[in-house]
This record gives C-alpha cells, structure tokens and sequence, in this order.
C-alpha cells in the first residue's frame, strides 16, 4: 500500500485554461507564425538563460546559478525578462527583420493580469520608424484576430493629449506635487511608500489608476512619452520638449504591447543602463550587471530599428474574453 | 509593532489604516509593464463598517491591527455597557453602543455572539445567524391560518420588529434569520 493517501488533497492538478482556449491559444500562434512567414520576417529562438539581466528598474529577474566545467564555485546566471538584449545582438550582425515568441521570467509579478511567466511575442523591424509599426501591429492584429473577435483598427493618442484631457496635468512641465495633489484628490490617501517619491512612480500610479480605466473600449495607441519614461526608447526634441519615441497598445483598457524606436547609440545605451542601476540601488533594489556583449553589438553597430513587444496571454485574454491570466494559459503560478 | 508586507496581503488579514483596525476583502495587484506596481485592496473598516479602495505601493510595509474574533456568551446590559463573557476563560468584556450597534435588537442573554476586540477591546458583535426569540407584542393570532401569506409586524422579546405570519401569537417563540431579520419557523420545542 502506498503511504500517501491518494488523491492528495489541495492540489488541484487540472489545467486553468479550457480545451477551447487551449485551441484558441494554438490557433493564435499558428497564425502568427503564418503571418510573420507572409511578411519576411525570420523566426528566431534566443537564450532563455543569460549571465546578464536587463537593468529596468521596475522589472525584476530571476536568479539562478550554473556549476560545472569552468565554474567550480557556481556563477550567476538570470532568466531573461525579455529577449531583447539577444535580438538586438542579432539585428546588428545583420539578420535583417526578426521575431520571437518566448517564454519570459519577472519576479513579484502576480495577479490577475500578471503571472511571473508568461509569452511574448517581440519583433524588430530593421529600416521602420515606430509610427510605421504601430501601423503594422494593428494589421496585424486585424489579421490574425479575423473571425475570432471583432477587433477595430487602433485609435491613436498622444500621452501630453491623454493626461491634459483627463487630468489637466502635463508630464513634461508640471510639478511632482501637482501630481501628488491630483491622486490625493481623486483617489484618496497618497501610499505611505511614495513620500519622497519622484515623478515617475506619481505617473504610474495615474497612468494604472485614473488614465486607464477612462480608455475607451477597443485598440487605442497611446504614443510619444516623456523622457523619464522612455526606458530603451529613442530620444527626439519637440521644440522645447523632449520626447521618447516610444508606444503603448491598449485593448478595452488592458496594456497590451509596448514599442520603440529603438535607441541605437551605444553611449547613451551604457548611460540608461547605468542609470537603472543607480534608481535602482536608490530604492533599494540590487544593482545588475550591465551587459558587455549587448553594449558591444550596439558599438558595431544596430539599424535604425523599431521593436514592439506584445503579451501573448493578453491578446488571448482578449479574444477569449477571459478576465483572469489563469484561465489564458495551461498552468499558471499556482498549477505549476 | 508588528507589521505585513503587502506581499503578504489576501482577504481576511487585518492591518490598521488611517489609525482604525480593517480587514482586507480584496487585494489586486496592478503594474504598469515598465513601471512602478501597486497592491489596490478593497478593505472594510472594522470599526464602522465601511468599505473603501485603498492604495499601496507594492513593497510597503503596514502596521498589522491585533484583531481577534472570538465566540463570546452575551451576559447583560447595565444600560451603558453590553456585557460578554469568554467561555472558556470566564474574562468579562463591556462593549458600548458603538461595537453592539445593530446587533442589539437580537441580544438574549446567555446566547453566543461573535466579539471582534482590537488591542482587547470589543469593537463590533455580530449575533449569531439564527436567534430564538419571544413575541412580546403582536396582533392576535388568527387560527388556522398557516398559509403565511400576507403577515404582520410583531416586537420581539429584544425589541426587534419582524414580519410574522399571521398566526403567530403573543408569547410564541420564534426563530428569525439575524443576518435578513426574515422569520424562518416556529421555535420546536
């Protein structure tokens, strides 16, 4: 006789998505595929498992470690929180026009919309400017989503347009404390966490608070954002202002994608990323090791390149009409 | 001072907020992709039973409220304090009109309520789901009506008012859903 009393109560080995989502999620992906095959651009399957992370201040890897030839005492390694980095590596060794869809890994994220693994689909456009790939997300959104869910072509906005119209507030020329004031206003008590917060952390809060739930229904581009939140966005000057050449795809309120014109100087590059690691050190976080091999491949040389990535389970949330991440996958967090 | 993570957050934990004990109900987490997360909850405050959303930067730490629920026997009210007895201790606590508010209406002595206490101190009862109580004061019964239907208003022995059938009388005991104040049935004795 065994000794476990069988079946083992509280562990509920079933999947959380349904037979019909999981043909849902296939079809999706075969579609994708088809019509990255239709467009040129070339499948690819970047590491998982690197010796560097990216440095994003707000995106936390996975750390594990490697023992074996050559590393007796253990070295570090991170799951990629984006398979970024490799694909830039490729795009400057010349690979022309590139897609992934690849599991990636962030620590802490937990929630209806968010598990700590979860796909995306990333893809650069060597030759295309971000205005011409927001364009190309939304076709190929149309495409693939033909027959499944009744998806409109995308509405665009302006992040300046977006927060004067719903706020009167202006990200590029406001105070911190107008922000601060706004959110203590509308929604309540500011966190106690965010004291001496500085001006970013007061733009999410909105941003995820106020501005998205007051989206409208269907695909909305919010474009153009201010500089302290370009993260790997090109820079340009507007008249006086300065504006990260980045995008944001919205479906009925849920952010869906995000894209850039991607920054191709390498010394910016290594100042941004040395940047995130002293935000991040200022709030308490580890700094990581900034990736020698990325930077390099940006010294050599990257195209001029726009790149979007985009939450698979999502886009699966939406054409499901699933409100849970759970039921968007096979086995989420708690079922893995 | 004992506190939680809001990675420890889930319904039920209780923290302090604003300086009164609350209970969380909900707890989301939100983050924009490359920014900062945040824990949105819905939380009831203990103390006067309102709800709100509240929300915390994800990370922070709050001040855990030493909130104990705890079954307690309902003694007596010496016209300020409501009297509630442990059980299993026989320690005595006497919550004011505040804690008992509405559950009042269904005290009978020596009946089991369940006595929230912060820091010790009642700060809300909740009378048990059903309750046995006496007619003290209704129309006169009509007999042989026990189809139910329409019913009248009768004063309990508490001096909670409920709708009875019509066939109930004075002095009848009858048992009434605390939780809807509905009658259910007469008391079987």
């Amino acid at each position: 006789m065994p000794k476990t009393d069988l079946p083992i109560k509280g562990a509920d080995w079933r999947p959380g998505a349904s037979t019909e989502v999981l043909r849902l999620r296939a079809e999706l992906l075969a579609r994708i595929r088809d019509w990255f095959r239709s467009q040129d651009v070339l499948e690819v399957d970047t590491p998982v498992l690197s010796h560097y992370a990216a440095t994003e201040p707000a995106i936390e890897p996975f750390q594990t470690g490697f023992c074996g030839p050559g590393s007796p005492h253990g070295q570090r390694l991170y799951l990629h929180t984006s398979p970024e980095y490799f694909m830039k590596r490729l795009l400057a060794a010349g690979s022309g026009p590139v897609y992934q869809v690849s599991h990636v890994f962030r620590n802490g994220e937990l929630g209806r919309r968010h598990n700590p693994e979860f796909s995306m689909l990333e893809w650069y456009r060597p030759g295309m400017d971000y205005l011409t790939l927001m364009d190309e997300v939304d076709t190929m959104l149309a495409t693939i989503l033909d027959g499944l869910v009744d998806y409109r072509s995308a509405q665009r906005l302006g992040y300046r347009q977006w927060w004067l119209e719903h706020t009167g507030l202006d990200p590029w020329t406001d105070e911190v404390s107008a922000f601060r004031d706004f959110a203590e206003r509308e929604l309540g008590p500011a966190p106690a966490g965010m004291q001496h917060a500085g001006l970013e952390p007061w733009l999410d809060l909105l941003v995820s608070h106020w501005l998205e739930p007051r989206l409208p229904s269907g695909a909305v581009f919010i474009h153009d954002y201010p500089p302290g939140q370009a993260a790997l966005a090109r820079l340009r000057t507007d008249g006086e202002l300065q504006v990260a050449e980045r995008f944001e795809l919205y479906i009925d309120g849920m952010e869906v994608a995000n894209g850039f014109q991607e920054l191709t100087d390498a010394g910016e590059q290594s100042e941004r990323l040395e940047q995130d690691n002293r935000t991040r050190a200022a709030a308490g976080d580890s700094s990581l090791p900034v990736d020698p091999l990325f930077l390099n491949a940006l010294v050599a040389g990257m195209p001029d390149t726009a790149g979007v990535a985009l939450g698979l389970e999502r886009l699966i949330m939406y054409a499901g009409a699933l409100d849970d991440i759970d039921s968007a996958m096979p086995f989420s967090f708690s079922r893995a | 001072m004992a506190t939680y993570s809001t990675n420890e957050f889930k319904g039920g934990l209780k923290i302090m907020l604003d300086n009164d004990p609350c209970s969380i109900i909900e707890n989301e987490f939100v983050k924009p992709g490359k920014g900062q997360a945040f824990n949105r909850v819905r939380i009831r405050n203990l103390k006067t039973g309102r709800v709100i959303e509240r929300t915390f930067k994800s990370g922070e730490n709050v001040e855990a409220a030493d909130v104990m629920e705890t079954d307690m026997q309902y003694l007596y009210n010496d016209g300020e304090f409501w009297h509630f007895m442990d059980p299993d201790s026989y320690e005595q606590v006497g919550a004011g009109s505040a804690a008992v508010a509405d559950a009042s209406k269904w005290l009978k002595e020596q009946d089991s309520c369940l006595v929230t206490l912060w820091n010790g101190d009642p700060i809300s009862v909740t009378p048990p789901n059903f309750v046995m109580l006496a007619v003290a004061e209704t129309d006169p019964g009509v007999r042989g009506d026990t189809s139910g239907g329409g019913g009248k208003p009768a004063t309990l022995e508490t001096g909670a008012v409920v709708r009875v059938p019509l066939f109930i009388d004075i002095g009848e005991v009858i048992k009434v859903d605390t939780r809807t104040g509905a009658y259910v049935g007469r008391a079987k004795d």
